[in-house]
């Protein structure tokens, strides 16, 4: 047998490797660490399941639920949750629930699409002209600076108390997210992409619909959810200001009247307004920005 | 000033033509009054060490340099198109629709196919350009920069980020299409090989003047060993100031 150990080679001359008639037989794989070959990414999140996102929500119902179950939340704080079910039965039997939800997707949905064409319009216009980067985006940033709803006293005193404040308090706050998130994208638009515009001969027309806007549209997303997000705050408070109708005049009417059970259907109302609407724009998002390859995948 | 030759154009009239072409960076003057003819048709590399102005003039001839201080006469084509040493496709839009980007008029659609075809392709056309590799993206670009039918064709080292063996099939690539289009082409390169295999001509740019014009005489199919394609090479490296060792007896 050949001696392959190093110290064979500290002999006079150099070691000189001879083939015996037996070759060493290879040793039996060693059980060691065993490289495998992972299905997921080794630094991202970990795979995906479908409908994940609603397990924090139900594991929270559950925790509700096991607390009052148990007797350890007083009913006159925090209603059960069969308590509040079986409310929210007699309120869609009364008609009381459809039709204040109604009135509030209707202010929301009204103040968003307004909210969402003014702030896309205000971007793209500041984005691409000096002109309107000079006169817009001071302006913009100054509005950023102050809330809408700071601005509620005096939006009061020009436009009364009626659905036309209400639903311009909210479009003021989904506007200024939608323009400083699209206008942000739209900016950082890669200048080697302009060049190729130039070189290709795109119109200004062509170049708006095959360059900026997909470019920005990550922004305009982010802008979106912001401003999704924003137009449900915003409704939140002005259907507290001598509102007749909405969610939030059912609850301030049920915080007169103490009950409890009324208010968690109005917040449960807003909880599951704002958790489908994020949801449906991350689904949206998910489709139009097909060509990303992200962290999330 | 750059002036469109409109209407003036001729068959006979040069693809390219700089007079006097003056661009500088502050005081930095880097084309001084650079004369330049190139010939619709001819196959041109534009060699030269990092600094030398290469990129400068080629994007002077492309105009994209708004922003640069300069002067002099610059003729350039109609149709005018540009490859770029990263492909450069729009990762929002399909491959096909990036090489149809900016055609107009009916059959777009098929010149676009027609085009993916030629360059190997074929069948790739709904992909999103982050599912091909360097070299199909690279392929992709070239297409978008053919089915434009262009007079001349700018390309700034369309080949630097590719792999060797890719950039050997690139270069088959490239030229066989330029035998079916014929357009005139400037191509930007720091590899004196790529030059002599390609181009039918090879300039050197030196200090912001062309210092070498060199034709190369050599067969369309070209091979490396061939001793005149090694005269060719030497004499551009030793313009380009790199000594030669010499060649073993």
């Amino acid at each position: 047998m050949t001696d392959l150990l190093p110290t064979a080679r500290t002999g006079g001359g150099p070691a000189v490797l001879t083939k015996s008639a037996a070759p060493p037989q290879d040793p039996p794989q060693a059980p060691g660490p065993r490289v495998a070959r992972g299905t997921r990414r080794r630094l991202g999140p970990g795979r995906s399941l479908p409908f994940g996102r609603l397990i924090g929500p139900a594991l929270l119902v559950a925790l509700w639920w096991a607390a009052s179950a148990s007797g350890y939340l007083d009913p006159r704080i925090l209603s059960g949750p069969g308590t509040v079910i079986s409310t929210a039965g007699d309120l869609v039997a009364t008609g009381r629930l459809q039709d204040n939800v109604l009135i509030s997707l209707q202010r929301a949905g009204l103040g968003l699409f307004f909210g969402v064409v003014s702030g896309v319009v205000l971007a793209v216009a500041a984005g691409l002209s000096r002109t309107g980067e000079y006169l817009l985006d001071g302006p913009l940033q100054i509005k950023r600076a102050i809330p809408s709803l700071a601005m509620l006293p005096l939006l009061i005193l020009w436009l009364g108390i009626g659905e036309e404040m209400k639903v311009t308090v909210i479009a003021l706050g989904v506007a200024v997210s939608m323009y400083i998130n699209t206008y942000a994208f739209l900016t950082s638009i890669d200048s080697r992409y302009v060049e190729l515009a130039e070189g290709l001969d795109l119109g200004r027309a062509q170049f708006i619909r095959k360059v900026v806007i997909p470019g920005s549209l990550p922004g305009f997303f982010v802008g979106l959810r912001l401003g999704v997000t924003s137009s449900w705050v915003g409704l939140i408070v002005v259907e507290q200001i001598n509102a007749t109708s909405g969610i939030g005049y059912m609850m301030f009417q049920a915080q007169q009247y103490a009950q409890s059970d009324v208010i968690i259907v109005g917040l449960v109302a807003y909880g599951i307004f704002g958790f489908a609407s994020d949801a449906g724009v991350r689904a949206i998002e998910r489709r139009a920005l097909s060509w990303r390859r992200t962290l999330a995948g | 000033m750059a002036t469109h030759p409109g209407g003036l154009i001729t068959k006979a009239a040069p693809a390219v033509r700089t007079r006097r072409l003056v661009r500088k960076f502050g005081d930095r003057v880097i084309l001084k009054e650079l004369d330049l003819t190139v010939a619709p048709g001819e196959f041109t590399a534009l060699l030269g060490r990092s600094g030398s102005g290469k990129s400068t003039l080629l994007r002077a001839v492309a105009r994209l340099d708004h922003t640069v201080e300069g002067s002099g006469e610059l003729t350039v084509p109609e149709r005018v198109s540009l490859s770029f040493q990263d492909s450069r496709l729009l990762p929002w839009l399909r491959v096909l629709d990036n090489v149809t980007l900016g055609l107009r008029g009916p059959g777009a659609r098929e010149r676009g196919l027609t085009a993916l075809e030629e360059v190997g392709l074929a069948g790739r056309d709904r992909s999103w350009p982050h599912e091909l590799s360097g070299g199909e993206q690279q392929r992709a670009a070239l297409a978008r920069a053919l089915v434009r039918e262009p007079e001349l064709l700018l390309a700034d080292e369309p080949f630097g980020a590719l792999d060797a063996l890719t950039r050997i099939k690139m270069h088959g690539l490239l030229r066989e299409l330029y035998e079916r289009h014929r357009p005139a082409v400037l191509l930007v390169t720091h590899d004196v090989d790529e030059a002599v295999e390609l181009a039918d001509r090879v300039l050197v740019l030196e200090d912001g003047l062309i210092s070498v014009d060199l034709a190369i005489d050599l067969p369309t199919l070209r091979s490396r060993r061939d001793a005149r394609f090694q005269e060719y090479r030497d004499t551009l490296l030793t313009a380009l100031g790199v000594a030669q060792p010499p060649a073993p007896a």
